[in-house]
């Protein structure tokens, strides 16, 4: 905004003066107010008017997600991940994420979220860096638009908020999506991300995963909110209650959300009610507080089998069709399986060569005693860069692409 | 990077306060490049309640100089999404103590984000934060938490003495491609100095500290708001007979070895001078490192002289907490002179 020639006092935002008795709600509330019940889709009228192809691309990515996760935790008992919190019984909020955005657009997934990046089209090696233990973020950032994956809770709301707000100054149409779980809205992180992005009016869609548990504590514990959609209303944004294993259901409530807010309305709270069908992690013991009657529950509703009750029922669904998804899941799980059963290549100068843009004499007094030991052990380890962290650039403020790896 | 005057122009020097010159290396940054934005609390319409940001967003707008909710790591934190996205946010925070809720976002994002990614998105931010005690602030406002933040790797930690450091060190901050906590000395606020902003100083970059008062006998090493401390314990000390050199680190991080050993081995006697708690606080850290890198030149042991190991006292009390020229040179005193008689 240009206000030059305006006095500080003209600003957006500025103190106004009112008599006393003015006082009224700023904002209607029942707008805000999430409907009583998750909206649903499938299994309803409202379903077939569902796009074939639509429902066609959520059931082979839902396949593929499923299998991704079975994978990923079976690499975990190989002891070629270090832990892998499944998504399992989530596919459909994870996939409906990735499909509501737009190429240039967003997303901040937490650490269960892997597989909304790799629906987004990230490797999936490079999605698992973190979990494989090899490196933090196994990915650039800036070139997926997918920020790392997250593992203090809550803390990537307000860098969504802040990189959709700059987006808006710069004047780009990008929407940032970013993804919690119920334990997350506890966090003061949660309440200050969407403070924020309402009073900014930030383009941003928040997605609660609410999936029942925070590893063993139920959502009761949690909090005493009628939902968590309604949080939503107290910051002045909408709330959205939806069924988190209905992928068109959420998939048309996320991409009303992120049109929404392109469009300038300002950010969103959904809540998307799913379930945890595995443990918080392979190292977490589920039956120490949950029943598995509940579990067993949650399973008749699977959001894999919602759609293809649908795409069934339509005729849009042939066996060929079937063995297609399966074998494409398969294909994605061999060639998981086959390269993280690669040693992955370490370089332990990596350690110190991105702690800062050039490193300070202390980190090469203490690369070098490293590089002694190792010279030890082997020869050939290459020295720690003299030159400055050169992938480490900042774009240009005018580089409004921000695929490039900088200036 | 060194800093270049906005534009050349015959106008003298004049008195200007430190706060006065972090003000005008806001302006000079944000006229620079426009990707610079200042954000906090107060910042906008107000200037800031040490009105280091007075005018900032009556000429850049509220979009470039930002009241933000009263949220402090809703802040930081939002800064690290426009940093990501490729703006150069300075954060305000209103006090030290009050900076402490967006410790979360500075030690597991903002530190981090450069290393996380292989050095792929790093975060070109500034956080000012206002520390130190003797301004006569109740509870809450007179911290010294420079060693929280010396203990996270990936950050600056950085904290002028001088009205000239004090706009040169600022823009190397916000010019900096890592991310920077800039500590911000609350007594010197005030402080003035002849100093023309049409040529503001061309500094070193970022880690170097630099030798204040030359001297032969003994070493300060100093930083911040006890600068100006030691300066004077050592104009004292010459009717004592010691000709005290004082190093004002200007950087914690990067800690300067080079300048402090010099100077150590110079003199052979040192003495770490800072408002900071002793126990676990930088003059531990820097008595280690000089002692391990000139102890064949020491001929006593590194002193330090702090603040003591309390919650910062009340207003009323804290003269008796904060490390004043006397305490100074009882420490000098103790350095063990009778040896070379």
């Amino acid at each position: 905004m240009k206000s030059r020639s305006l006095t500080v006092m003209d600003q957006r935002g500025a103190y106004r003066p009112a008599p006393p008795p003015a006082w009224q709600p700023r904002t209607d509330p029942a707008p805000l107010l999430p409907d009583a019940e998750p909206y649903r889709v499938l299994g309803t009228e409202a379903a077939r008017k569902a796009e074939p192809g639509l429902l066609r691309r959520l059931y082979a990515e839902l396949v593929r997600g499923r299998r991704y996760n079975a994978q990923a935790t079976a690499l975990t008992k190989q002891g070629r991940l270090a832990v892998y919190p499944s998504s399992t019984g989530q596919e459909a909020c994870q996939v409906a994420a990735a499909l509501a955005l737009e190429d240039r657009d967003w997303l901040f997934p937490s650490y269960r979220d892997t597989l909304a990046a790799i629906a987004r089209g990230l490797d999936p090696v490079q999605a698992l860096s973190l979990l494989r233990g090899d490196w933090h973020t196994g990915y650039d950032p800036r070139e997926h638009r997918i920020a790392p994956l997250c593992t203090p809770l809550a803390t990537q709301l307000p860098h969504a908020v802040g990189l959709a707000h700059a987006a808006r100054l710069k004047g780009d149409d990008v929407v940032a999506l970013a993804m919690v779980g119920d334990g997350g809205t506890s966090e003061g992180d949660f309440h200050e991300a969407l403070n924020f992005a309402a009073v900014w009016q930030a383009p941003v869609v928040f997605l609660v995963q609410n999936n029942g548990f925070a590893i063993s504590v139920p959502l009761a514990k949690q909090t005493a909110a009628p939902s968590l959609a309604h949080k939503a209303v107290g910051y002045g944004m909408p709330g959205r209650l939806v069924d988190g294993n209905d992928a068109v259901a959420l998939h048309e409530v996320l991409t009303d959300a992120v049109r929404h807010a392109r469009a300038g309305g300002g950010p969103t709270l959904v809540e998307a009610v799913t379930y945890r069908i595995d443990a918080h992690t392979n190292a977490d013991d589920a039956t120490r507080y949950r029943h598995d009657e509940e579990v067993e529950a949650w399973r008749r509703h699977d959001p894999i089998a919602l759609v293809e009750r649908e795409l069934t029922e339509r005729g849009l669904l042939d066996e060929d069709a079937v063995r297609e998804a399966r074998e494409n899941a398969e294909a994605m799980a061999a060639d998981l399986r086959a390269r993280m059963n690669q040693e992955p290549r370490l370089d332990p100068m990596d350690l110190f060569a991105h702690v800062y843009a050039e490193p300070t004499s202390q980190l090469h007094e203490q690369a070098a005693q490293l590089r002694a030991e190792l010279a030890a052990e082997a020869p050939d380890i290459p020295d720690i860069a003299d030159t400055p962290d050169t992938a480490g650039t900042t774009p240009d403020i005018a580089d409004t692409t921000l695929k490039g790896t900088g200036r | 990077m060194t800093t270049v005057a906005a534009k050349p122009a015959a106008v003298a020097a004049k008195p200007a306060t430190m706060a006065q010159a972090l003000g005008r290396a806001l302006h000079d940054a944000m006229a620079e490049d426009p990707a610079v934005h200042v954000m906090g609390e107060d910042v906008g319409t107000l200037g800031g309640v040490f009105r280091v940001t007075d005018g900032l967003a009556r000429e850049f707008g509220d979009d470039r100089c930002t009241d933000t909710p009263l949220a402090e790591a809703g802040i930081l934190g939002t800064a690290v999404g426009m940093a990501m996205y490729g703006l150069r946010p300075v954060v305000e925070m209103q006090f030290d103590a009050f900076a402490y809720p967006a410790f979360e976002q500075l030690v597991s994002h903002v530190a981090r984000m450069r290393n996380r990614t292989k050095g792929r998105m790093p975060l070109p931010l500034t956080v000012r934060v206002p520390y130190g005690g003797g301004i006569g602030g109740v509870e809450h406002h007179s911290d010294s938490s420079e060693a929280y933040y010396m203990a996270t790797p990936g950050i600056h930690v950085v904290t002028p003495a001088t009205v000239a450091d004090a706009y040169g060190l600022l823009r190397e901050s916000i010019a900096s491609d890592d991310p920077v906590v800039f500590l911000e000395p609350k007594r010197l606020y005030w402080s003035k100095a002849d100093w023309n902003p049409e040529h503001p100083l061309a500094v070193e970059p970022i880690g170097r500290a630099v030798v204040r008062r030359p001297g032969r006998s003994a070493t300060l090493i100093t930083y911040g708001p006890s600068v100006p401390v030691c300066l004077e314990a050592a104009e004292a000390a010459r009717a004592e007979g010691w000709d005290l050199e004082v190093v004002d680190l200007r950087s914690l991080v990067p800690f300067d070895d080079e300048t402090v050993c010099a100077s150590v081995r110079r003199t052979g006697r040192a003495v770490v001078v800072h408002e900071s708690g002793g126990f676990g606080g930088p003059g531990g850290e820097i008595a280690a490192r000089v002692t391990e890198r000139c102890f064949h030149h020491l001929e006593a042991p590194v002193l330090r002289v702090t603040g003591f190991d309390i919650p910062y006292p009340p207003p009323m009390l804290e003269r008796h907490h904060l490390p004043g020229v006397d305490r100074v040179l009882d420490a000098v005193a103790r350095l063990q002179w009778e040896a070379e008689s």
